[in-house]
C-alpha cells in the first residue's frame, strides 16, 4: 500500500463549537492506482486530502504514505489545487520551479527534469512568458508540471478542473489523465463531478455528508484500458453513474 | 505607420474622439487662463484688495525675488528633503511593523486596540510633544511626518497581507514552504499593488506632516515661508509659496509613479 489510512478521524475546534469533519475513514491505495473521491459539497473531501498531504493532523487514526507516518508535507506527495494558482509576477519557468526553489533543490539535474516535462507537454517555448499570456488549459498543465517538478510518487488533485468551462474541462482532464498515466503516478482525485470521476479512475470512493464516512467503494475494472472520452460512451459508465448518483442523493 | 484600411465609421470615430480630447485640453487651459486673468484684472482695477489677495503678477515678482536671492532653493530643498526622509521612514518602518503583525497573529490581536486609537488620533496633536522631547528642529518635523504616515502604512499593508489567497498559502505549504518563504515568495509579492498605493497615500501624508511641522517649528522650508508671510502680512509671499508647494507635491507624486514603474520593472511585475 502506498497510501494507507486507518480509522482516520478529524474534529475541528472553533469558538462556535466542534465540527466533526471525518469519521473512521479507512482505505488503502496501490502504487499506480487512480482513485476518485466523490461526495456532497462541504463533506470534508478536501480536508481528507489535506490530511494525506500533511497539512492537517488528524485527531484520530493513522496515515502512512510509502510506509512512513505523515507528519508534515513531503516531497513524495504532490498537490494540485482547485485553480492553477500560478503567480502572476513570475515567469512560467520560475512558476514551475517554485517547489524546487522552496526545497532548495534547484539543481541542474532537477532543472533538466523540468525541461523534459515542459518539452514533453508542449510548454517549452513559453518558459519566459507570464501566466496571463497562456490559455486555461496550458495554465493547468503548468500547474501540473509545478507539482511534478520534485518528482512526487503520489498526486493529490483537489477538484483541479472545477474552475474550467465544460469544454476545456473535458480536454484538460483527459490531458492530465494521460500525463499522470505516462509518468506512472499514483493519483487521488477529489471531485463533485461523478462523470469526471468515472471517466478517469480505477476506483471511486463515495463519502457521506458531514461527518464524512466512506459510504461505498465502486470498482471500475470493466472500463480498464479505455480513454476518459471512450468511457463516457459505455453502458458500464451509466450503470456506475446512476448508482453513485443515488447514493449522493440519499443524503439530500 | 501601418498601411491598414480603416472603415469610414472607424475614421469618423477616431476623428470625433480626437476632437473631444482637444476640446477637453483647451477648456482646461481656458479655465486656468481665465482664472488668472480675472484675478489679475480684478486686482489691477482694485475690485479686490491686492494687499489681501495678491495677484498673479505680484506672485511672479515674488518668485523672481526668491530666485535671485537664492532663498527659493533653500526653502524648496529643505521641505522636499524632510518630506522624502519622512516618506521613506514611514513607508519602510510601517511595512516592517505590518510584516511583524502578519507573522504573529498573537501580536496583531494584542496590539489591535492600540492601533485603532493611534489611527483615530489626529497626529498633529503630537507636534508640541515631539518639540519638547526631540527639540525645536528638523528632527521634530520628521517625527511628525513619521507619526502621520506610519499608522496608515501599518494598517493598509497588514490588511493587504491578510487578504492573501488562503488557497495559494495552502499550495505553498504543500510545496514545503516555511512561514518565511510564504512571506517572501507569496504574501509580499502579491501585495506589490497595496505597497504602491501606500506609496501614493504616504507621499501626500508626508507633505501634510512636513508643512504642519514647519508651521510649529522651523527656520526654513515652505511651511516656514507661509507662516512668516502671513505674520508680516506679505500675502504675495504666501501665495507664491502655496504655488511652489503645489508644484513640488505634483513633481514628487510623479516621481512616485516613476518609482513604481521602475520597481515593477525590476521586480518583473511588468515587462
Amino acid at each position: 500500500m502506498i497510501i494507507d489510512l486507518r480509522q482516520v478521524a478529524l474534529t475541528y475546534q472553533s469558538p462556535d463549537g466542534e465540527v466533526e469533519a471525518l469519521r473512521d475513514i479507512s482505505f488503502g491505495m496501490e502504487e499506480g492506482e487512480f482513485v476518485s473521491i466523490v461526495g456532497p459539497s462541504g463533506c470534508g473531501k478536501s480536508t481528507l486530502l489535506s490530511v494525506i498531504a500533511g497539512l492537517e493532523t488528524p485527531t484520530g487514526g493513522t496515515v502512512t504514505v510509502d510506509g512512513e507516518p505523515v507528519t508534515a508535507p513531503s516531497p513524495k506527495v504532490g498537490f494540485m489545487p482547485q485553480r492553477d494558482h500560478l503567480f502572476e509576477w513570475r515567469t512560467i519557468w520560475s512558476n514551475v520551479t517554485l517547489g524546487l526553489q522552496i526545497r532548495h533543490t534547484n539543481t541542474p539535474k532537477e532543472q533538466a527534469h523540468v525541461h523534459t516535462l515542459l518539452d514533453r507537454y508542449g510548454l517549452a517555448e513559453f518558459v519566459g512568458k507570464r501566466p496571463s499570456q497562456l490559455s486555461g488549459g496550458m495554465r493547468q498543465r503548468c500547474a501540473l508540471i509545478r507539482t511534478l517538478a520534485s518528482d512526487p510518487c503520489i498526486l493529490l488533485l483537489d477538484e483541479p478542473f472545477s474552475a474550467l468551462d465544460y469544454q476545456t474541462r473535458l480536454t484538460v482532464s483527459a490531458d492530465i489523465y494521460d500525463i499522470i498515466r505516462q509518468e506512472h503516478k499514483t493519483a487521488l482525485l477529489v471531485t463533485h463531478d461523478i462523470a469526471e470521476a468515472i471517466s478517469l479512475s480505477d476506483r471511486i470512493l463515495v463519502l457521506s455528508a458531514r461527518p464524512a464516512v466512506i459510504r461505498s467503494i465502486h470498482s471500475l475494472d470493466a472500463l480498464q484500458g479505455l480513454s476518459p472520452l471512450e468511457r463516457r460512451d459505455t453502458p458500464a459508465f451509466h450503470t456506475v453513474f446512476n448508482a453513485v448518483w443515488k447514493e449522493l442523493n440519499a443524503d439530500v | 505607420m501601418s498601411e491598414q484600411f480603416l472603415s469610414p465609421q472607424r475614421v469618423a470615430y477616431l476623428r470625433a474622439r480626437r476632437r473631444h480630447t482637444i476640446l477637453i485640453h483647451s477648456l482646461r487651459a481656458l479655465i486656468l487662463v481665465g482664472f488668472l486673468a480675472a484675478w489679475e484684472i480684478a486686482a489691477r482695477l482694485e475690485l479686490i484688495d491686492p494687499f489681501i489677495v495678491s495677484s498673479p503678477s505680484r506672485v511672479l515678482g515674488t518668485l523672481g525675488t526668491l530666485y535671485r536671492t537664492g532663498d527659493l532653493w533653500l526653502h524648496v530643498g529643505t521641505s522636499c528633503l524632510e518630506t522624502v526622509i519622512g516618506f521613506v521612514l514611514g513607508t519602510v518602518l510601517g511595512t516592517l511593523v505590518a510584516i511583524c503583525l502578519w507573522w504573529s497573529p498573537t501580536l496583531s490581536r494584542l496590539l489591535d486596540p492600540y492601533l485603532v486609537v493611534l489611527n483615530a488620533l489626529p497626529k498633529t496633536a503630537l507636534g508640541p510633544i515631539f518639540i519638547v522631547w526631540i527639540g525645536a528642529g528638523t528632527a521634530s518635523i520628521i517625527a511628525m511626518t513619521l507619526a502621520i504616515s506610519i499608522v496608515v502604512t501599518i494598517l493598509n499593508m497588514h490588511v493587504g497581507f491578510l487578504s492573501t489567497n488562503p488557497q495559494k498559502i495552502r499550495l505553498m505549504r504543500t510545496l514545503g514552504a516555511s512561514r518565511h518563504q510564504i512571506l517572501w515568495l507569496l504574501v509580499f509579492p502579491s501585495n506589490y499593488d497595496t505597497l504602491f498605493n501606500t506609496f501614493k497615500v504616504n507621499v501626500g501624508l508626508s507633505w501634510v506632516g512636513v508643512i504642519m511641522g514647519e508651521f510649529l517649528v522651523s527656520k526654513a522650508g515652505l511651511g516656514y515661508l507661509i507662516v512668516y508671510g502671513s505674520q508680516v502680512f506679505n500675502m504675495d509671499l504666501v501665495m507664491a509659496t502655496v504655488l511652489l508647494l503645489a508644484i513640488a507635491a505634483v513633481v514628487m507624486y510623479q516621481g512616485i509613479q516613476w518609482l513604481e514603474w521602475l520597481l515593477k520593472k525590476c521586480l518583473g511585475v511588468i515587462s
